[in-house]
């Protein structure tokens, strides 16, 4: 048997769905009994959703007034005290498992694998190195407890018709105060979050102006999409930080992936490369995003955005 | 504040360079391969240069942990202003783990007010030596940075998360890892290329630190190019797409 803790991620009262990725993943691992760990100040609504995911058997929920916000020097001991006992520990490759996991890995005096695309056994994983141009087979040592971060893109959610045990837990850890939570903004809106939205609509440095971006929402709400930029039209000021997509940005897997203006730099393509349809518009028949792109239309942006827009409210 | 700064630089393959893997399947191929400074990297050293700009640091001191070559790459950050450079030289890639403890002794050795380190170096893509360099050293972290502002003995640190920017507040001494928009790193000019020539650069080892390499790492068995993506259909106006993506199930 395998027991392996899933570091869960949440916010404002909503499990985030890297965990039910996270869930799938461990479930790839023969013999697995998966326990969902939850660190907060509130935690009733988060833990009946994670323990509504197929394939947990137990909630562990960790209520306490500095757990308010997930600050990752004040998590690590907890769950580095909790992982005594659990083979795996994993975390979804978000910012905020990132951001932790390696401190729970160095705490417990392990290396830690990062960005799990594939499972081959208890111990033997696939990683993506190189912005994903390289594909690495890596073998975690024996009897060392594994700490992983999951990469989301590359897993489904598991389902949501389980009934694990929910159990209030307290854990006997030194908490530094050398890290204070100052402030968080939040810029998404209505709009689905980038991340883990099932339809993306991706503009690039063609759009030329903040103006013109625009144009992009309103295609986007026709298709109940999220919007997400390239690196070059985050640079130049057309879209915010957060909707970068690509190698440094956010790497993400949508049903149908729109790219219009974008020329497909490699930093790029990496962070779409696991979309199932992707379609580009560009007006360069040249450009690199035609060589991944599913479906391509060569022609002029601002001509095609209205059309495209009108068919799509008709087509629905 | 006369504290210094300990900025990590490591030695990769250029972002520029389309990797290509080494047709065994034991690595990638390096021969006549630009090398450089990892991009994250010399956004840290572009930081600790501003804050000594203002008055706010000491000596800035470069480490990278890599080949004798990495002696370049350490020279390039002497010319773009760090005071001195220090290589650890080892003949195998270091993991996140050995680096974080390389980190943790030169910390304790030069009680710096900041280590500063790339988010992630764009070879093994790992993000992980600024947090475990922290675990180790029972510091704060301010990870994936993209504004750092210094106060007395605290530091303001902006973070780059998935739902948009968080602002944290750390004591001093932290170690604070760079995001891309957290500056603009300079250009190197030649006259500092030559006086770069005369600044300190020290060699050292994992053992002459005490540092000892864990026995039970991770192993990679196995390089390999991903499965590509292939070429689709081009479609000449709106409704033959609206079309295609109907008939792929997705509209």
């Amino acid at each position: 048997m395998s027991r392996i803790l899933i570091v869960g991620e949440h916010a404002q009262g909503k499990l985030n769905v890297s965990t039910a990725k996270c869930v799938n993943c461990a479930k790839a691992i023969p013999d697995a009994q998966i326990d969902v760990v939850l660190l907060g100040s509130e935690l009733s609504s988060v833990a009946a959703q994670a323990a509504a995911l197929d394939g947990v058997q137990k909630v562990l929920s960790v209520e306490r007034s500095e757990n308010a916000e997930p600050l990752a020097a004040v998590f690590a001991p907890q769950i580095a005290a909790l992982a005594k006992g659990y083979g795996h520990v994993f975390g979804p490759s978000t910012t905020y498992g990132k951001d932790l996991m390696p401190r729970v890995a160095a705490l417990l005096g392990v290396s830690q694998i990062s960005d799990i695309m594939a499972v081959e056994s208890a111990t033997r994983f696939r990683r993506p190195v190189y912005a994903s141009n390289v594909i690495l087979t890596v073998e975690a040592p024996a009897g060392k407890t594994v700490v992983a971060t999951v990469r989301t893109a590359s897993f489904q959610p598991t389902g949501s018709a389980g009934k694990a045990a929910i159990e209030a837990t307290k854990v006997e850890a030194a908490l530094p105060t050398y890290t204070r939570f100052v402030s968080r903004s939040q810029a998404s809106g209505d709009r689905p979050d980038l991340q883990t939205a099932a339809r993306v609509v991706s503009g690039g440095r063609a759009l030329a102006s903040a103006e013109n971006f625009k144009l992009l929402y309103r295609l986007a709400d026709a298709l109940g999409a999220a919007v997400g930029a390239s690196r070059a039209a985050v640079d130049a000021g057309y879209a915010p930080n957060e909707l970068q997509v690509g190698q440094t940005g956010k790497i993400i897997a949508p049903e149908l992936y729109i790219a219009l203006g974008i020329s497909g730099a490699i930093q790029h393509l990496t962070g779409i490369k696991d979309a199932r349809t992707i379609v580009a518009i560009n007006k360069d028949s040249e450009a690199p995003i035609f060589e991944v792109a599913d479906v391509g239309l060569v022609g002029d942006l601002f001509a095609l955005l209205p059309e495209l827009e009108q068919a799509i409210l008709a087509a629905k | 504040m006369s504290s210094p700064i300990i900025v990590g630089i490591k030695r990769v393959i250029d972002y520029s360079v389309r990797v290509r893997v080494k047709p065994d399947g034991t690595g990638v191929v390096t021969d006549g391969v630009k090398m450089s400074i990892n991009p994250f990297d010399e956004i840290a050293l572009e930081e600790a240069l501003r804050i000594k700009e203002r008055n706010l640091a000491g000596e800035i001191i470069a480490v990278s942990i890599g080949p004798s070559d990495a002696q370049q790459q350490l020279r390039t950050a002497l010319a773009m202003g760090a005071d001195r450079a220090i290589l650890v030289q080892v003949d195998q890639p270091a993991e996140p783990l050995t680096a974080a403890r390389v980190f943790l002794k030169l910390a304790q050795k030069h009680s710096p007010q900041l280590v500063i380190l790339g988010k992630q170096a764009i070879d093994d893509d790992n993000g992980q030596t600024a947090q475990m360099l922290a675990a180790l050293w029972d510091r704060p972290q301010a990870t994936f940075a993209s504004k750092l502002e210094l106060d007395g003995g605290k530091a303001r640190v902006t973070r780059e998360v998935d739902v948009g920017l968080e602002t944290i507040e750390v004591d001093l001494p932290a170690v604070v890892s760079t995001d891309l928009r957290l500056n603009e790193p300079r250009y190197v000019k030649l006259p500092d290329i030559m006086k770069a020539k005369k600044k300190p650069l020290d060699v050292t080892s994992l053992s002459d630190l005490g540092v000892e390499v864990s026995a039970t790492g991770i192993r990679t068995l196995k390089f390999e190019a991903p499965a590509a993506r292939s070429r689709g259909v081009i479609v000449k106006s709106v409704p033959e797409l609206i079309a295609a993506l109907k008939q792929r199930g997705v509209l």
